[in-house]
């Protein structure tokens, strides 16, 4: 299963720890700053961890403040689910979509601790399985909010009066073990159809979730054997749920501090040609120890030297995020092909 | 707030054109309700014309008439917050105004949301607090379908306390604290993660028009949207809200009043007067004729003819035929007087609609409307507006390149942003902090 001549995908994380990065006045500016160089050097996407247990701005907020600033970069928010609304969670990641103009996705996470539930005092923390299993149901739902709406659902059609076809717009009726939703969402579908669902399935408790949910399944491992088991886990765990694997990306977290890099950009840019070209990963996703410092020098050191070999792409071939990780654009799963009209 | 000029001066807002029969996408020159492109322009153009804020309304299930969606007006919408972090990079005075919903949300969460809003938009953020509270709704949302009507202020009041708890939970100077608080509503703690945002407490407005809605208004919001456009009922409505602030120790000026308003512009007011009845006919379409009649009768109608007379029956006072939106108050008493004005005028079912429904609140040249807001606000009607336009998203073009000049003409609107806050654009005193003590 060597397949060299795979795309490579690549990817940042924007604000490494969670909201290490000072959560002020200056966020909007130097996220600004940081998504360009992200984009000049034509990266698939940018993660920006949350967590309510802060400190930090809300992710998705700071990304949609980047949207109208950024062309083609994906943005990629954390998103909670545990003591948050499927409703609104949904429906605020549609929104990103829009702004962006399909350039969305979200990183699904979930609150673990006892000191985030006080913090929203709804409810004491479910143990670590249980969580993953709501945040599989919150996707589950999001996708089936997302595709409550066909495409084709706003007709504007002035001889009847009507603006929308209401056999286009689905109630979803979906009921989960801790929560249900009727649905259709308020918001029309977005550009992407579902935007991009990414998982870190670094934590055991997190990989079927992402086995069965996610387009992008993020990884750690230490060995090109390791990561190459990994990815065939999940790919394995996609087909178990009925996915075709060839729609899930396995990207490696790899965690650099490219001061103390030994070698420096050269050095990460062969371990990735390396890696990618076994078939280990179908991409990665830098975490910087300095995002300035380290994704200059990524862009600068590391992406010209991957395109030299012909690996990386010079420049954005589409306009939306699924476009750059060669990942289809779904139909509407209520869509009734050739009925209605 | 007045100026030298000693004139009461207008604060003014937009709204995107929302979910109802007001905006009319049957127009070829109706753009895309939920293109970012649409919302850029109507900001930008608000922007221009120096108003104090970008309003965008919320509805967290699409309505309902008898048991189908309702297919006739606009339906969808982006979320209001996301769309106006995304309007902070576009725009740099412009106040955005969010509403969002107290029943479905949690005080920790909102505060957060909103003071990154502040934050990203350097002091621009505003939410205004609205409280539909329906089982109807409740079926999106993991807490459900229920909170009693009696409850829901009790709730938001709550809610809106302890959001402004965390937002005071960092000091002036920048150091956090802990915040813990309980209440009948929430038992929270911990630690606010945002630090306190340019704003200090962001603008909070405030639509409801109940007794209890008044009165939490009065109590703690900074603006009132409210339905009173005309100006007998303004004033009684202002007289009442303004009377009820220095029980709270509060000042008049303290609380802006603003109410939600259409307008027509044209050339000459009999220009205007001809393309508002025309707009009217638009609105007011046979399909939504007979909607508006059901929403009244709350009653299958759709075997009448919207060109024929009204129906015999009366109202089903039990009805539940509309979800989603709030119900005709006294509909035996609508139906009596539709009836009367049918009868008296000769009027079809289409044509009583027309005649019966709310006309656009201001119609005129531009000097004409101009000198009509003027007047409005000094008869204390109201503090300034929300205007409402009609088309998406070039519906407030005109109003900016020709009301606006001649309001700065008249010396009751800015001619430029005196400040960089949507506080500061609304002449809002500074938020004391009543943190420190936990
Ligand atoms: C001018 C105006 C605008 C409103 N806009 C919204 C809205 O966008 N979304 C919403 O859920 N409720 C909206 N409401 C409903 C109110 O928040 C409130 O729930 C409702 O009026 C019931 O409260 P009341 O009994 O005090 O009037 C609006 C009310 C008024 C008067």
């Amino acid at each position: 299963m060597t397949t060299s001549t795979r795309p490579l995908h690549l990817a940042a994380e924007l604000a490494p720890g969670s909201g290490r990065a000072d959560p002020g006045p200056h966020t909007a500016a130097r996220t600004v700053a940081l998504a360009r160089l992200a984009e000049a050097a034509a990266l698939d996407f940018l993660t920006h961890d949350d967590s309510f247990a802060g400190p930090g701005l809300d992710a998705l907020a700071v990304l949609a403040r980047v949207a109208p600033e950024t062309r083609s970069v994906g943005l990629v928010p954390t998103v909670t689910t545990t003591h948050t609304e499927p409703f609104h969670v949904q429906a605020a990641v549609a929104t990103l979509d829009w702004v962006s103009r399909g350039r969305a996705g979200w990183r699904i996470a979930v609150s673990p601790t006892g000191a985030e539930a006080r913090l929203l005092g709804r409810r004491p923390a479910p143990p670590a399985a249980e969580l993953w299993q709501e945040a599989g149901e919150v996707a589950e739902v999001s996708r089936k909010l997302w595709d409550s709406w066909e495409d084709d659902a706003e007709i504007r059609d002035v001889a009847t009066g009507r603006f929308v076809d209401r056999r286009k717009l689905h109630h979803v009726d979906f009921q989960g073990a801790t929560f249900s939703v009727k649905g259709p969402s308020i918001v029309p579908r977005p550009p992407q159809g579902n935007p991009v669902t990414v998982v870190d399935a670094t934590r055991p408790a997190a990989r079927d979730t992402a086995a069965h949910h996610a387009d992008v399944a993020l990884i750690r491992a230490t060995s090109a054997e390791e990561a190459a088991a990994l990815r065939a886990e999940l790919r394995r765990g996609a087909r178990a749920h009925g996915r075709d694997p060839g729609q899930l990306r396995v990207l490696l977290s790899l965690t650099v501090d490219l001061d103390a890099y030994e070698g420096g950009p050269g050095a990460l840019a062969e371990l990735i040609a390396g890696w990618h070209g076994g078939g280990a990963v179908d991409g990665f996703h830098l975490v910087p120890a300095v995002p300035e410092r380290d994704l200059e020098r990524f862009a600068a050191g590391t992406v010209p030297r991957l395109r030299d070999r012909g690996l990386f792409r010079t420049a954005y071939e589409g306009t939306t995020l699924r476009d750059h990780l060669g990942l289809a654009r779904p139909l509407s799963q209520y869509a009734t092909t050739g009925a209605g009209a | 707030m007045s100026t030298a000029t000693g004139r009461k001066q207008i604060h003014l807002a937009a709204h995107f054109p929302g979910v109802n029969s007001t905006t009319v996408w049957a127009d070829p020159r109706s753009g895309s309700q939920i293109d970012f492109s649409s919302f850029e322009h109507l900001a930008r153009t608000a922007e221009r014309g120096l108003f104090d804020f970008f309003f965008l309304a919320e509805g967290l299930r699409l309505r309902e008439h008898a048991g189908r969606i309702h297919d006739l007006d606009v339906v969808g919408r982006p979320e209001s917050i996301t769309v106006l972090n995304a309007l902070a990079a576009v725009t740099d005075r412009l106040g955005l105004a969010a509403t969002v919903n107290a029943t479905f949300n949690e005080p920790y969460e909102l505060a957060r949301r909103l003071s990154s809003l502040d934050h990203l938009s350097a002091g621009r953020a505003a939410w205004n607090v609205v409280t539909s509270s329906d089982a109807f709704t409740g079926e999106n949302f993991r807490r459900g379908g229920y909170l009693d009507r009696a409850d829901r202020y009790t709730r938001a009041a709550e809610f809106l306390g302890t959001v402004r708890e965390l937002w005071d939970s960092w000091t002036p100077d920048g150091e956090p604290g802990p915040f813990a608080h309980s209440g009948p509503q929430f038992r929270i703690e911990g630690e606010f993660p945002v630090p306190r945002s340019p704003q200090g407490q962001p603008v909070v407005i405030q639509a409801g028009d109940s007794a209890e809605g008044r009165e939490f208004a009065a109590s703690a919001a900074d603006v009132i949207f409210t339905r009173h456009s005309t100006l007998e009922a303004g004033r009684e409505f202002y007289a009442d809200v303004k009377g009820r602030l220095a029980r709270y120790g509060r000042a008049p000026g303290d609380l802006k009043i603003m109410p939600g308003v259409t307008y027509v512009l044209g050339d000459t007011d009999a220009d205007a007067q001809e393309r508002a009845a025309e707009i009217r006919r638009q609105q007011v379409s046979p399909q939504n004729a007979i909607l508006a009649l059901e929403q009244v009768w709350g009653r299958d109608l759709s075997g009448y003819d919207p060109d024929g007379p009204l129906p015999d029956v009366d109202p089903d006072p039990d009805s539940t035929l509309v979800q989603g939106r709030v119900r005709v108050a006294d509909p035996v008493a609508v139906a009596r007087r539709w009836r009367a004005l049918s009868e008296e005028k000769g009027l079809s079912i289409r044509q009583t609609v027309i005649e019966s429904g709310s006309r656009q609140s201001f119609v005129g040249s531009p000097a004409t409307v101009a000198a009509a807001l003027e007047e409005f606000v000094a008869a204390d009607a109201a503090d300034g507006f929300i205007l409402v336009p009609r088309l998406t998203p070039g519906g407030l073009d005109a109003f900016v390149d020709r009301v606006v000049p001649l309001l700065q003409e008249r010396g009751v609107f800015r001619t430029e942003y005196a400040g960089t806050t949507l506080r500061s654009h609304l002449g809002l005193p500074e938020p004391v902090w009543k943190g420190g003590t936990p």
